[in-house]
């Protein structure tokens, strides 16, 4: 269910890295979490952040959640298709539904985030 | 057979049709066009053509379709769905009061004027603190304002502190009120009570931190017993504290936000002081602070001078000046003073003692049959989870579309937002035993059937005039507007 090569945090976002980019979007636990999502706010390309910064909002039709930089990092680009499309988060979190696209600096930030494993493991402990 | 399908005033119209046929004009006639290009509209042929008495049997029909607390109970939790008392109505439309000129010179006005003085009073003495504007026309109003107060103490120290700590079971208005005047926002965490984590927010609270805004009783209903330390916390680094009011029923004549340390504060005259609610009037959100606050309330302010003279003063150089037109919302202010009062304090007390007892009668009855995720004590409202409803497939919004099969208004649902699934109920001092046990038996058999008959709640509303809005496709393309068909 969770891609093996993706890392994970606590906050439900997922980040695959390629090469010098990486992707962030949220985990199917999260939309799950979340329902039917109704619009994505994502920040300008151009803008950085530090890891831990809040840089978008989630509106579903029960909440609004903020959704946080797993890397510290410049905004290279953002996913235009969930302007139109915001229902590719839910249907395909871990792939189409992506929300940014990072030119991160620090590869060590990626060390304390989870593997597929133990996420699913912090998931299913989370739901107890 | 009535198959209560209600068109729109813009579908009924009937070309030629008039509500008020018109006289014969007497004066030439003008090309309107022609007199006031800019200012004609073009898509004025769209207006509805109709007679009068079928507007006035949609607008009826459409208000006997809705439900309001006139009508049964109404137990939206954290926001205090009171009676609305009718002796607040007499005395809101007296002519003295209801008639009074906002210019009118202060001398001719002495009574209104009367009014928002003694009601400031009352809620300085209900607050425990002692300074009061009764400006803000909201309670988000009144959080903005508050926090500009805060925002114009440390400019006036000099200080340029930042962040604004909110805790993460607050209303969604707190971040951003903090943000929108300028601050950065900070989340402190809830501990396995659902009280502020206590350590967490000790590790937060520095030489930045500019205050942090706190509800209380919190979102969950739960008391924040730390909350003087809390304020201790915060004041041994040069912050302060703000108090969300929305919760203020539940302690008022019991304990004051002042007496805890608490800096300013915001109250919902709509909610604690039995104001209409909810599309029945408009709202009045009244902040009282500390005397280090006061400079910089808003003006104009009411005074009295020593011969019981009242005027309105400008004369506060440091305030961050007006949030409000005139008086605020007067009609409203009337109206909480007439509560304050017909009960005077025993009453305000009883009624902040029956709020609590309401909210425990209720959750002791479905405690066997709702998950509660925070074993503490609660005050005047309870947060219920879906948890042992989902084992069935039934969810938090099964249950609230299915309360409208028994005619009642649903609780606050999948609010706060610590609690995945919230039921959030708040019977409020307005319903007796009789109703409050009406109540827990509609949402017993709701979760009895889900567990025999899930669907029947899956599919509820059964008796409503519209079943099941599609709530995605009215937030994904919502039709903001009725269009002409292009045929």
């Amino acid at each position: 269910m969770y891609p093996s090569e993706y890392r994970y945090t606590k906050d439900h976002e997922w980040i695959n890295i390629e090469g010098n980019f990486a992707i962030v979007g949220i985990t199917d636990h999260a939309q799950n979490q979340l329902g039917d999502i109704v619009f994505v706010e994502l920040p300008e390309g151009g803008s950085t952040f530090t890891i831990g910064d809040e840089f978008g909002t989630v509106e579903s039709v029960k909440a609004v959640a903020e959704i946080f930089m797993p890397i510290t990092g410049e905004i290279d680009s953002i996913n235009e298709a969930l302007e139109e499309n915001p229902e590719l988060v839910n249907e395909r979190p871990h792939d189409d539904g992506w929300m940014v696209r990072i030119r991160y600096s620090d590869p060590s930030e990626l060390e304390d985030l989870m593997d597929h494993e133990a996420y699913e493991a912090y998931v299913e402990e989370e739901s107890k | 057979m009535n198959d209560f399908r209600e068109f729109l005033l813009f579908e009924r119209s009937r070309q030629g049709k008039v509500g008020c046929p018109m006289p014969a004009l007497d004066v030439p006639e003008v090309e309107l066009e022609s007199s006031l290009p800019e200012m004609t509209r073009a898509e004025l042929d769209v207006f509805p053509e109709i007679s009068e008495v079928e507007v006035v049997r949609h607008f009826t029909r459409l208000s006997q379709w809705n439900f309001g607390i006139d009508q049964g109970m109404y137990p939206l939790g954290s926001c205090t769905m009171k009676h609305n008392p009718r002796i607040n109505e007499a005395m809101a439309a007296l002519a003295g009061l209801a008639n009074a000129h906002p210019l009118a010179e202060d001398s001719q006005v002495q009574g209104c004027l009367g009014v928002i003085h003694e009601l400031q009073s009352y809620l300085c003495e209900i607050t425990g603190l002692p300074y009061c504007s009764t400006q803000p026309a909201a309670g988000a109003h009144g959080e903005f304002t508050g926090i500009l107060l805060i925002k114009a103490l440390l400019d006036k120290r000099g200080s340029k502190r930042s962040i604004v700590i909110v805790p993460d079971s607050a209303h969604g208005t707190n971040p951003a009120t903090a943000s929108l005047c300028g601050f950065d926002v900070k989340e402190v965490k809830s501990d396995k009570h659902g009280r502020v984590d206590m350590e967490h927010l000790a590790s937060m609270v520095n030489d930045q931190t500019a205050g942090m805004m706190i509800t209380n009783p919190n979102t969950l209903g739960i008391f924040e017993t730390n909350i003087a330390e809390i304020a201790e916390i915060l004041h041994a680094k040069g912050a302060l504290l703000y108090m969300d009011g929305a919760n203020m029923n539940a302690l008022v004549g019991k304990t004051r936000p002042g007496d805890m340390g608490v800096d300013v504060i915001h109250l919902n005259l709509h909610k604690t002081f039995s104001t209409p609610h909810g599309g029945g009037g408009p709202g009045s959100g009244p902040i009282c602070c500390t005397e280090e606050l006061a400079p910089f309330l808003p003006t104009p302010r009411v005074t009295k001078d020593g011969n019981d003279i009242y005027a309105w003063s400008n004369d506060f150089p440091d305030s961050i000046g007006k949030v409000h037109g005139w008086y605020g919302q007067f009609g409203v202010l009337v109206r909480a003073l007439t509560w304050i009062l017909t009960l005077g304090k025993e009453g305000l007390v009883r009624h902040t003692e029956h709020a609590v007892l309401n909210n425990n009668y209720l959750r002791k009855m479905l405690a066997p049959h709702f998950d509660i995720p925070y074993p503490a004590e609660t005050l005047h409202e309870t947060v219920f989870t879906d948890k042992r409803q989902q084992a069935h497939g039934v969810s938090t919004m099964d249950i609230a579309k299915s309360l409208l099969d028994y005619g009642f208004h649903p609780p606050t649902v999948y609010f706060p937002l610590v609690v995945p699934g919230a039921l959030m109920v708040e019977p409020t001092e307005t319903e007796s035993r009789g109703e409050l046990n009406r109540f827990a038996r509609a949402l017993m058999d709701i979760s009895n059937r889900a567990a025999s008959d899930p669907q029947s709640v899956t599919s509820a509303p059964h008796t409503t005039q519209i079943q099941r809005a599609d709530e995605t496709i009215a937030a994904r393309q919502p039709i903001l507007r009725w269009q002409p068909k292009t045929s």
